[in-house]
């Protein structure tokens, strides 16, 4: 059985004005590490929101763990861990106490599951007896997930627990997550990061409500239908100008050092041919290398695909 | 050489016993894309306030757009341009009653109003939207909105905080040409992000940590001394070592 399927839900808001959610399917297994992938307003939390049975779709059906969001609320709120990507804990109480709390409200003791949490805990033991409210971005990062993995729950729900946080803060939580995953439990991690989507077993590359594409990274890499060369030269900004203006260019987006470029005719002549346009352009010191894709050079061509598929 | 539109030298910020900032020295000149990098609780906001003339430093001195931040603050508000992530535009107002909104703010009169606003409707066509609530457009519209009010007033300096946090990649991209086109007209850029692909595309970038500039220099230079092939490893060798974590 797998541990969530979401079949064709759905989810609008203001009477159906805005489309938060069009018809989503997906299924992810026992022990899987899936990402929601996507920007702002692609329907992420409104997913987690209608699978933690917090709120209820408009269309659809979705089981988390076989049981029916509607029908079995009950039962899924009791298997469950939810980590909002608003840090929704009481910010009055201690570490301890909010802890100690959420382990009461679900029936168990922090000691009883002490091991699940302990390799997060004890970056945050030192500082127990502080307020919520008073701590640092990255430990209420720590003990929201603490507090949602208290009661042991076999599907873990992370809404962007990495936005707004440094790089090196992100790798950290990542290998939290590594940890957790190789215990076995299923989580559903949602991330506007599209770097971090390699760090999954399977993703779902979202925009507006809409999955451009699932799979495994891997698979989506290898599916980027042509051949992307990293091409640099001493005048960048003019560079990414004068290429957006030439003639064989298929699709030209800056990409940190480099820019990403793919070609129309794509051969040996055409790459001549453009390095000798960029010298007669003033373009000194290039560099054109051929690179393999990225998870976001694959979400930039979705999406130029969509909005030309759909006139935008 | 230019004259820097900011000028810091040793500028400081204690609360109490601790030191947000610590002796920042450092210049950004017209028409440079400036990045301002650090971890979390590294105290980029607190120097930013204080770039900003929001915030008294507790010593050292800074001159912004011309500006002391001690005697002139006011002065430096009205001279340069601000946005962030989370309170740009007024979400119940009309595009055009926020374009409107900035440019009165930023003391335009009513003639350069109607001039302004009409170039920056064009620029950023949104002929057809401008009678709409700022809360009805996408994102990436309010954003490029948010950072064409912030320059309606051709400050020398526009600070960015986190322009593009949760933009998909494609209006990110969009939202760096305009950034691009702010530096080609002389306007000094001065962002911070947590994308490390960004600060690649920045002129210079500076990396704090525990409230000291710990590396400054181009991002091909910093690469070099730290011997990395990207920005992300370089950011990673210098914020790994930070003691404070914050916000």
């Amino acid at each position: 059985m797998s541990a969530l399927v979401l079949n064709n839900l759905s989810k609008t808001y203001t009477k159906g004005a805005v489309i938060a959610v069009d018809n989503f399917s997906l299924k992810v297994e026992k022990g899987e590490l899936f990402g929601l992938i996507g920007p702002d307003g692609a329907g992420k939390t409104s997913i987690f929101r209608m699978l933690t049975t917090l709120l209820l779709p408009d269309g659809g059906s979705a089981t988390v763990d076989g049981y029916d969001i509607v029908k079995d609320y009950k039962a899924i709120r009791n298997r469950v861990g939810y980590m909002p990507g608003k840090f929704s804990l009481y910010q009055d109480m201690t570490i301890e106490e909010n802890l100690d709390f959420f382990a009461t409200v679900f029936g168990t003791t922090v000691q009883e599951n002490y091991e699940l949490i302990k390799d997060i805990y004890v970056q945050i033991e030192p500082f127990k007896d502080r307020r919520a409210g008073k701590l640092s971005g990255g430990m209420k990062q720590k003990l929201a997930l603490c507090c949602a993995l208290i009661h042991k729950p076999t599907v873990l729900f992370l809404d962007e627990p990495t936005t707004g946080v440094d790089s090196v803060s992100r790798k950290e939580f990542w290998e939290m997550l590594k940890r957790l995953k190789e215990q076995g439990i299923t989580i559903m991690v949602s991330t506007p990061y599209m770097d971090e989507a390699t760090l999954c077993d399977r993703i779902a590359l979202m925009q507006t409500g809409k999955i451009l594409s699932i799979d495994t990274p891997q698979n989506i890499i290898s599916a980027y239908p042509e051949n992307l060369y990293a091409i640099k030269s001493n005048k960048m900004f003019k560079l990414l100008k004068d290429l957006r203006q030439y003639e064989n260019t298929l699709s030209c987006f800056a990409f940190g050092e480099y820019l990403h470029l793919s070609l129309v005719n794509d051969t040996q002549t055409t790459l001549n041919e453009l390095n000798e346009w960029l010298k007669n352009n003033e373009h000194l010191n290039i560099e054109i290398k051929k690179i393999e894709a990225t998870i976001e050079d694959c979400f930039i061509k979705l999406l130029n695909t969509q909005n030309a598929n759909t006139g935008n | 050489m230019q004259t820097p539109v900011i000028k810091t030298e040793k500028l400081t910020k204690r609360f109490g016993d601790f030191i947000a900032a610590k002796e920042l020295s450092f210049e950004v000149y017209p028409g440079e894309i400036f990045g301002f990098l650090g971890a979390n609780g590294a105290g980029k906001t607190t120097a930013m306030r204080m770039l900003c003339g929001l915030s008294k430093p507790s010593s050292g001195t800074a001159t912004i757009a011309g500006f002391d931040v001690y005697r002139s603050p006011n002065e430096i508000k009205k001279n340069i341009g601000y946005m962030s992530q989370k309170f740009s535009l007024h979400e119940d107002l009309t595009v055009m009653e926020n374009i409107r909104f900035y440019g009165g703010i930023y003391g335009l009169s009513n003639e350069q109003l109607k001039t302004k606003s009409a170039e920056l409707v064009e620029l950023l066509g949104l002929q057809n939207e401008t009678k709409k609530l700022v809360s009805e457009l996408p994102l990436g519209w309010k954003q490029k909105l948010a950072f064409s009010v912030a320059v309606i007033h051709q400050p020398k300096i526009v600070f960015l905080d986190e322009p593009t946090g949760g933009v998909d990649p494609v209006t990110r991209r969009q939202f760096w040409d305009l950034i691009y086109d702010a530096s080609d007209k002389g306007i000094a850029v001065f962002v911070t992000t947590h994308y490390m692909d960004e600060a690649e595309y920045c002129n210079r970038v500076s990396i704090m940590v525990d409230g000291n500039i710990e590396a400054l220099d181009t991002p091909v230079n910093l690469k070099k001394q730290f011997s990395v092939n990207s920005m992300e490893e370089v950011f990673y060798q210098l914020a790994r070592g930070a003691k404070r974590k914050a916000d």
